[in-house]
């Protein structure tokens, strides 16, 4: 009992004590100014400091717990407080327990002597070669061809010059539409007033060129192009779902249930709000897009399924220089 | 103004004709009495006499003048009534506005007897009943992200339609959400039984009313819609309070 | 103690004079000066938190299912990226807060590489001989802005699909190359070859943050050998000499207690806010997305430049020269850096002063400077705020097609009074300084001392 006593009064002494040791640089003119000692700082630090390692101990802590809930929080909060305490501790000992000297220091200058042995070093190095600009011309054909060559193994990421992949769809005539888990979509089962997001049957729906928008509508409320005039049978038309402008899927539709004061039926896209009309061929009525939302002709086999009758009215996706000059094909 | 006004002016005048408006069909059962009683006194300037509809500005003006527009009631069914009166989308003051959710003028009493006269109208859907504890939260998210998520966001929080706001879904009931998804009020699709069944409905409505109260243990959600309120939290919190270290830190001109 | 590591240090590598002229480097004191370091010290909880984050995510777009504990996502088709997010962010422990607090810091990382930036803008600090150091830190923030745009893509939520297939189709909008670069970076047309994405995640967490530490090394070693640059503060501070703290003691623990609170604010954030709950968005298909639909704010610029610009297409006949995205994806921000980059070489050109500078300018010193600087930001913030008027009309009510068209007015109009105006502001704080000075004067004179020459 009474040794560990002495040893804590030691411990004490040794972590207490305040002892003013002899300045070892006592013959030598200081570096840093003196300055007075502010014990109520010292102490502030202190906690701070060992509010920082109970924080960080609570950390471990919480982190030992298998299920705890809001364990993020506490976890964020432990080492987010550990890590102000430090910063307050820090930002203490700057203010009040060194120094702040104010020093001052010539910006440097530009060497123009030395800038002028390094010209004539590399000019002097020359000196035996009788036929520089041609050489130079060598070396420079050297480094661009084989930087050139060491640039050129990047084109093996993708087919740079081959742009004909962005007109491929999986569509052609004949091709019947499934929905989302593969069934079949029958004529008779699509239904006003909704839209129904369908695939390429057998295609990868995860192709910018597969997924399609179909909607119905009376046929008398369809203001197709003239010659797409057989592309809706009973009303049913399907475009591509990928928006022209920024290749986001086109999400939305608006239907009207009153429309004599409501906006016109409308297939929009979420990302930046390109708003095309289904009843017009996807013309872009409000919104940045560039180019209606492709078509895709439709008919109806004798059982009654819907099938492409063809490809897409024009490329499928965002738009790039000449996007228009070729039509879409099948990919297969 | 002149809309609450008038709306006033009209229940005064309604309640003093009641007796009249419900001598007038005797046929009508007694919940339909008042029913007819208030759709005269709020819906006929619009919805036209017996639900006929208003569908042009020709058509002759209603109670009190009022020249009204709305849809013909025929055949809606209760399904349709129940839905814009629970959610405060009918009575609606301006037919060119967007309804939105609020607190309805009627008590339920009123509002059943509504439904019940206008269900009277024609032969339509009753109100449904569905069963979300029966649906899947996982089949939810998926349908709710192929049907809803395009106008009402993933995490139903609400979103933009050109010229509309399709609301959060924080407040809608389970028979609401499916109300809605079979009549697709204003400018919302209408999902019929062939495309949504009625389990997948059920699937649906579980996810939203998950949704009111997501899995957030991220810490405090603020508002589920990713980066705006991310980047207010990026500048109002994180960068002032880092200008303000700086500020404690380093010196201010003291001129 | 002390002496021992000295002895050690200098006896093998012979540095004594090089650390006792570093911490006696001298720093010029202001609480601007501070915001690089803010950012620097984000960069480094950003290395931090993203090496812990590379232990557990998987960059492939491998086809799984999820079958882990988060009901919504249970028996979901998705890629094996997206599932590793969600593993790290549910069943790792402490994987949460690491991935949260990274995704504050890029956020934080750029808005105070943003505040750095104005801070050097307006006060001149890109002049000679800092302009090098200049167009450093601007290549910098446009690496940071790429290098955050690659992070929240990566997961492969739902959000960072729709992200992808916009940086495509801007891409791809430029003219004549568009289409070639695009298929380059993706392997294939969108979603491009399941290549892309450990393309994606070796640029993400090698190649660019590589890139950002070298930049900053030269950055910050650039910086030191040209001395720091000061506000013309007393008469002491002078284009000969730089007056300032030491970096052993004064300034060392001020930058480490900065360390640490930008830790702490970052670590706070990461447990206490949530950013980014993937988990919420659900994977990414093609033919699916979610309504309002935005990048991070560093990139809300251009979503806010992409829906500004009306319906068309440049055409010439039916060749589609220019495709509508490249307005406000591309050319726009290329417009914003080149102007930036251009800067100090402009002011050269239009004030002719090609000598040294390194006392700084107050902003109301240099009306001109400010006044075009205040006109660019505002263009840039303008465009910003129109990216958010979608959540603007959720939230308050404001029609969204009204707002296009008012930003579309004011982002020509607003430049043009913010330039008038600054100017005019800065040179009315001039004039009331001077009446200041000489009000002073006059007073101290019918006091009968002498005035003081200034």
């Amino acid at each position: 009992m009474s040794a560990l006593r002495r040893w804590a009064i030691a411990l004490g002494v040794l972590l207490l004590g305040r002892k003013k040791r002899q300045p070892r640089f006592a013959d030598r003119p200081r570096i840093v100014p003196p300055g007075d000692a502010d014990p109520r700082a010292e102490w502030l630090v202190l906690v701070l400091l060992l509010f920082a390692a109970a924080a960080a101990v609570g950390f471990i802590v919480v982190y030992s717990f298998n299920h705890l809930a809001h364990q993020t929080q506490y976890l964020g909060l432990a080492l987010g407080l550990a890590f102000a305490c430090v910063a307050a501790a820090l930002i203490l000992v700057a203010k009040r327990l060194v120094v702040t000297e104010e020093l001052e220091e010539d910006y440097p200058l530009p060497h123009p002597t030395t800038q002028e042995e390094l010209e004539q070093l590399v000019e002097e190095s020359g000196d035996r070669l009788t036929r520089k600009r041609l050489l130079l011309t060598g070396a420079g054909a050297a480094a661009g061809a084989i930087g050139a060559a060491l640039v050129v193994p990047a084109l093996s990421l993708g087919p740079l010059l081959d742009t004909g992949g962005f007109y491929e769809t999986p569509w052609r005539r004949g091709v019947r539409l499934v929905d989302e888990h593969g069934k079949l979509l029958l004529l008779d089962e699509i239904e006003d007033g909704t839209f129904y997001t369908a695939y390429a049957q057998r295609a990868d729906k995860e192709l910018l060129g597969s997924p399609l928008v179909v909607v119905r509508f009376e046929p008398s409320q369809l203001h197709l192009p003239p010659k797409r005039r057989d592309w809706a049978p009973g009303g049913v038309v399907a475009y591509s779902k990928i928006c022209t402008h920024a290749g986001c899927a086109v999400a939305l539709f608006r239907k009207p249930t009153f429309p004599v004061v409501e906006p016109g039926p409308a297939l929009i896209c979420p990302c930046h709000y390109s708003t095309f009309d289904p009843t017009r061929g996807a013309k872009v009525i409000f919104g940045p897009a560039g180019r209606p939302l492709p078509q895709l002709p439709l008919a109806v086999d004798s059982s009654g399924v819907l099938r492409a009758a063809g490809n897409f009215s024009g490329p499928v996706g965002p738009s790039w220089s000449g996007v228009r000059s070729k039509a879409p094909r099948n990919a297969s | 103004m002149h809309a609450v006004v008038r709306r006033a002016l009209a229940t005064v005048i309604v309640v003093l004709a009641l007796p009249a408006a419900a001598g007038a069909q005797p046929g009508v059962g007694v919940k339909a009495k008042t029913g007819k009683g208030l759709y005269a006194a709020y819906c006929l300037s619009c919805h036209g006499v017996d639900g006929s509809g208003v569908t042009s500005t020709s058509h002759p003006p209603g109670v009190l003048d009022v020249h009204g527009l709305g849809p013909p009631l025929k055949g809606v069914g209760a399904l349709a009534a129940d839905f814009y009166l629970t959610i405060g989308y009918m009575p609606l003051a301006d037919p060119h506005e967007q309804p939105r959710h609020t607190k309805s003028p009627f008590d339920d009493r009123e509002i059943a007897a509504l439904v019940a006269y206008v269900a009277s109208l024609g032969k339509g859907a009753g109100v449904p009943h569905p069963q979300p504890q029966r649906g899947d939260i996982s089949r939810g998210l998926s349908l709710f992200t192929e049907h809803c998520a395009g106008c009402h966001q993933v995490v139903a929080e609400g979103g933009y339609v050109t010229n509309a706001v399709a609301p959060p879904l924080h407040q809608a009931t389970p028979v609401q959400i499916a109300e809605a998804v079979r009549i697709g009020p204003y400018l919302m699709p209408t999902f019929p039984a062939s495309q949504i069944s009625d389990s997948q409905l059920n699937s649906i409505i579980a996810y939203v009313q998950w949704a009111k109260h997501p899995d957030d243990r991220g810490g405090w959600s603020i508002g589920r819609i990713g980066p705006v309120p991310e980047g207010l939290v990026a500048w109002l919190i994180a960068a002032t309070a880092l200008v303000g270290c700086c500020l404690v830190i380093g010196r201010r001109f003291q001129r | 103690m002390i002496r021992a590591v000295v002895r050690y240090l200098d006896e093998r590598s012979g540095t004594a004079p090089f650390l006792k002229k570093a911490l006696r480097y001298v720093f010029p004191d202001h609480w601007s000066f501070l915001l690089g370091e803010v950012a620097l010290y984000t960069f480094v909880i950003l290395v931090g938190t993203g090496i812990y984050l590379t232990l557990f995510f998987e960059p492939s777009t491998a086809t799984t299912y999820y079958t882990g504990h988060y009901l919504p996502l249970r028996g979901h088709e998705m890629s094996v990226a997206y599932r590793s997010a969600v593993d790290l962010s549910f069943k790792v422990r402490a994987g949460l807060l690491m991935r949260q607090t990274h995704h504050w810091a890029a956020d934080v990382f750029v808005a105070s590489i943003v505040l750095h930036m104005l801070r050097i803008f307006f006060t001149g600090a890109f002049r000679k001989p800092r302009d090098l150091t200049y167009y450093l830190g601007l290549t910098m923030l446009i690496v940071a802005l790429l290098e955050g745009y690659l992070g929240y893509s990566l997961v492969d939520d739902l959000l960072s699909g729709m992200g992808l297939a916009i940086g495509y189709s801007v891409l791809m909008s430029i003219p004549f190359v568009g289409g070639n670069l695009a298929l380059l970076l993706w392997g294939a047309p969108f979603p491009g070859k399941p290549d892309f994405e450990s393309r994606m995640y070796v640029a993400h967490v090698f190649l660019l943050p590589i890139l950002i530490a070298t930049l900053l090394g030269l950055h910050l070693f650039l910086v030191a050998a040209r001395h720091h640059t000061q506000f013309r503060e007393s008469r002491r501070t002078t284009e000969k000499k730089v007056i300032g703290i030491p970096t052993f003691p004064g300034q060392a623990p001020r930058s480490l207690g900065l360390f640490f609170a930008v830790a702490a604010v970052l670590f706070l954030l990461g447990g206490l806010i949530q950013i980014n709950p993937i988990w919420l968005w659900g994977p990414y298909h093609v033919a699916q997305g979610t309504n309002g639909a935005q990048p991070d704010w560093y990139l809300g610029w251009l979503i806010g430049a992409l829906r500004l610009v009306p319906s068309f297409d440049v055409t010439i006949g039916h060749y589609t020269l220019v495709p509508n995205p490249f307005w406000g994806g591309a050319l726009f921000p290329l417009l914003v850096f080149l102007i930036l980059y251009l800067s100090p070489w402009l002011e050269r050109r239009l004030t002719g002063e090609y000598g040294f500078r390194h006392l700084l300018d107050r902003p109301r010193d240099a009306p001109w400077r400010t006044a075009l600087g205040a006109a660019l930001f505002t263009w840039v913030f303008v465009v910003f705020l129109a990216g958010a008027s979608d959540r603007v009309f959720v939230s308050f009510g404001v029609s969204y097609v009204g707002q296009i068209w008012v930003y579309r007015v004011l982002v020509v109009i607003l430049p043009v009074v913010a330039l008038f105006a600054t100017r005019r502001l800065c040179l009315a704080l001039q004039e009331s300084e001077r009446l200041g000075r000489i009000r002073k004067q006059a007073e101290a004179e019918a006091r009968g001392e002498m005035p003081q020459p200034e």
